[in-house]
């Protein structure tokens, strides 16, 4: 066995493929800000709580209705989603036209008000959710114990990523999509409601969100303040990749995953800043992010 | 519109100028602040829990002692000890507190302790677990109530590599409270006859373990060791579940796991958890009684031993206070804290010594079996009860300058 700085290979193959993991996570709640704000121009700060909302979703179907898993993988994006498209109705509409700040402020607001209510009811350290049996225990991959739970996180995000990316940008309803973000006049022209297709996206947006939720349940603590633990290094993802940059925030979501994976490794104490470190970079050399078109 | 603020900003000026001259002019009046971690990672720990316990404490208290008027403030520190020592300064010099209790989070304890030394008032910990606030950053003015990292260490990590997990490796929490846990763990250990294999350092309120403890995994140690505490540990043990740590033989040794913990994780994940505790709700009656009480605020939570250490350390501040009829010199109310012997409900008996180090018995507890568990909240076994004496730091181990000699 070769060791490259001083690691065996192996341990280091085990965190690639652990780093890939993490940012599936990071890359699904990207695409949601992404979209959301490639097409509505709103700087989604509610993402976090959204993202909590889907985790609870889960636990409460289980504790109250005795839905398990995967029922909860479906219902529970679709009740967030709604939930969203109501905010967007009666909130969110009244400020495309207005200042990004203004749109900031009510959705972070929002946030604060969500995650304070199920502190309220819920305290801090959350509730348990198991593995579904069906996918629990692992596979021993010889370099490293893959637990099966992990390896389907990994190939449905990555599905649902590029089935995402593809709708938006290889489609009819995707072109209409993006041709309403640019000209809406235009494209109301045209005989498209197009208030109800950015209603639907921002829906579409918060479900992502919700559905990453439901898929951190059984790994993560499911605790209110789960979605402010994650945003902050997300809005970084979003900013590295480019804002509103939709395959700019899944590249960037898998890409630095598997660096924070890496400094688990060689210098752990810097993990949780390494991506911030990188946004800086970035920024400095490309303002408008990796993948991001400057205007 | 603003002359309508104006005139209210001003009427509330005055009301709070009247509140304070009221406060002044009273009898004998005490102010107690809980200062704690209110909507993050501990703060069902202490927190709001602890605010609870403290009323309890005031409101017995006043059964007996009717003359002595205790008011009750708390705020959020943050886990940011600039914030918590700012709050801490602003209490002693404009609010007229006398006291501040729990402060969960080393880091900030340690800031509030010397403020407290400085404008000599006084400090209970009930929260924050370094027991460098009892060792060499020891304080007239400060006691340490309910657990340390020692005593934690030393029941927990003693009693593993009796039982043959020898080999040990870390993951710690990259602050004060990790590092004092790791390394009075690393010299229990050690003492004991095992072997240190290897150590991560995570930042606190990290999400995913599972890089950590794929390094774990790959060290071949027995026993991992978790100095870290409340979402960072119950992040570790479900994603080694997930892992198949436990499956692999390897074992997770919870050097810091409250109730709440337990209650979070599930029997399910956490079932055969080893783990210290000074104080268990379910212990005997007095303390479910207690719990009753306590869960009248604080309806479906199971309380911590931080917040019955809360209550407790209240409790005797308050018969301090009351026995010197002064609340006014913070070191002569430690001293006679330290003169008067404890006795409460929750602790029983016990002492405070020169180096503010509060003593009583530590209990090794496992966590039940799903099946074993016949209630809510019923999580643990007692495997065995390690004697006030033997239970915490010796008095002379931890450099304190208090201690003469």
């Amino acid at each position: 066995m070769f060791e490259i700085f001083g690691i065996p290979s192996q341990a280091l193959f085990g965190q690639l493929l652990i780093g890939l993991i993490n940012g599936s996570f990071y890359a699904l709640l990207s695409l949601g800000l992404a979209v959301i704000f490639g097409m509505l121009n709103i700087i989604n700060f509610t993402h976090g709580a959204q993202y909590m909302l889907g985790a609870f979703a889960a636990y409460l179907l289980l504790q109250l209705t005795g839905l398990g898993y995967w029922p909860a993988l479906v219902i529970a994006p679709i009740l967030v989603g709604l939930s969203g498209i109501v905010i967007e109705r009666t909130m969110l509409q009244w400020l495309y036209k207005l200042d990004h700040l203004y749109g900031l402020l009510l959705t972070f607001g929002i946030a604060l008000i969500l995650e304070g209510v199920f502190r309220n009811y819920y305290g801090s350290s959350g509730q348990p959710y198991q593995l579904p049996p069906s996918l629990s225990g692992g596979q021993n991959l010889g370099f490293m114990f893959l637990p099966n739970y992990r390896a389907w996180v990994v190939v449905t995000s990555l599905v649902v990523c590029f089935g995402t990316w593809f709708v938006i940008e290889k489609t009819r309803l995707g072109a209409n999509l993006r041709a309403a973000t640019e000209n809406p006049t235009l494209v109301r022209a045209f005989g498209i409601n197009v208030p109800r297709m950015i209603t639907l996206t921002y829906g579409f947006g918060v479900g992502l969100a919700a559905l990453a939720g439901v898929m951190a349940a059984p790994i993560y603590n499911v605790s209110p303040q789960m979605g402010s633990d994650i945003i902050i290094v997300v809005f970084a993802v979003v900013v590295i990749g480019g804002m509103g940059s939709i395959l700019g925030a899944i590249l960037t979501g898998f890409g630095l995953g598997v660096i924070e994976g890496l400094t688990k490794v060689f210098f752990p104490e810097a993990s949780n800043t390494v991506i911030f470190v990188i946004m800086a970079v970035v920024l400095l050399i490309r303002p408008a992010g990796l993948f991001g078109r400057t205007a | 519109m603003k002359t309508h603020a104006r005139k209210f900003a001003f009427a509330a000026a005055l009301l709070m100028c009247g509140a304070a001259a009221f406060a002044q002019s009273g009898t004998q009046t005490v102010k107690i602040a809980v200062l704690s971690d209110m909507s993050s990672l501990y703060a069902d720990i202490g927190g709001p829990g602890s605010v609870a316990a403290a009323k309890l404490a005031i409101a017995d208290f006043a059964k007996v002692n009717p003359n002595l008027k205790v008011e009750l403030i708390s705020a959020d520190h943050q886990n940011k000890p600039d914030i918590g020592s700012s709050l801490a300064t602003q209490w002693y010099d404009t609010d007229k507190v006398d006291m501040i209790v729990d402060v969960p989070g080393s880091g900030v304890a340690l800031a509030v302790s010397q403020v407290a030394n400085q404008k000599n008032k006084v400090f209970i910990v009930s929260g924050a677990a370094s027991s460098a606030l009892t060792g060499d950053k020891c304080s007239p003015n400060t006691v340490h109530w309910t657990y340390d990292t020692w005593m934690l260490a030393n029941g927990t990590g003693t009693a593993i590599v009796k039982t043959g997990g020898d080999t040990w490796f870390f993951l710690t929490a990259d602050y004060a409270f990790g590092y004092a846990l790791e390394g009075d763990t690393v010299a229990a250990v050690e003492k004991a006859g095992g072997k240190v294999l290897g150590k991560v350092r995570h930042p606190t309120n990290t999400n995913d373990f599972s890089s950590f403890l794929l390094q774990a995994q790959a060290s071949k140690a027995k026993i991992i060791g978790l100095a870290n505490a409340g979402g960072d540990t119950i992040n570790s043990i479900k994603q080694g579940a997930e892992f198949g740590i436990v499956k692999g033989g390897q074992k997770f040794a919870g050097l810091l796991v409250f109730a709440s913990d337990v209650n979070a994780l599930g029997l399910q994940t956490a079932q055969g958890l080893t783990l210290t505790e000074t104080w268990y709700w379910d212990a005997n009656d007095a303390n479910r009684d207690w719990t009753k009480r306590w869960q009248q605020e604080r309806q479906g939570k199971f309380p911590t031993m931080v917040q019955a250490g809360v209550y407790s350390a209240v409790t005797h501040y308050l018969k301090a206070v009351s026995a010197l009829k002064s609340s006014a010199d913070g070191k002569a109310v430690v001293a006679k804290m330290k003169e008067l012997p404890t006795d409460d409900p929750l602790f029983g008996k016990g002492t405070i010594r020169a180096d503010g180090r509060k003593i009583h018995d530590a209990y090794l507890f496992e966590v039940k079996k799903p099946e074993e568990s016949k209630y809510p909240g019923d999580f643990y076994n007692l495997r065995a009860t390690i004697p006030a004496a033997e239970a915490f730091r010796p008095l002379k181990g931890g450099g304190c300058p208090l201690v003469s000699g």
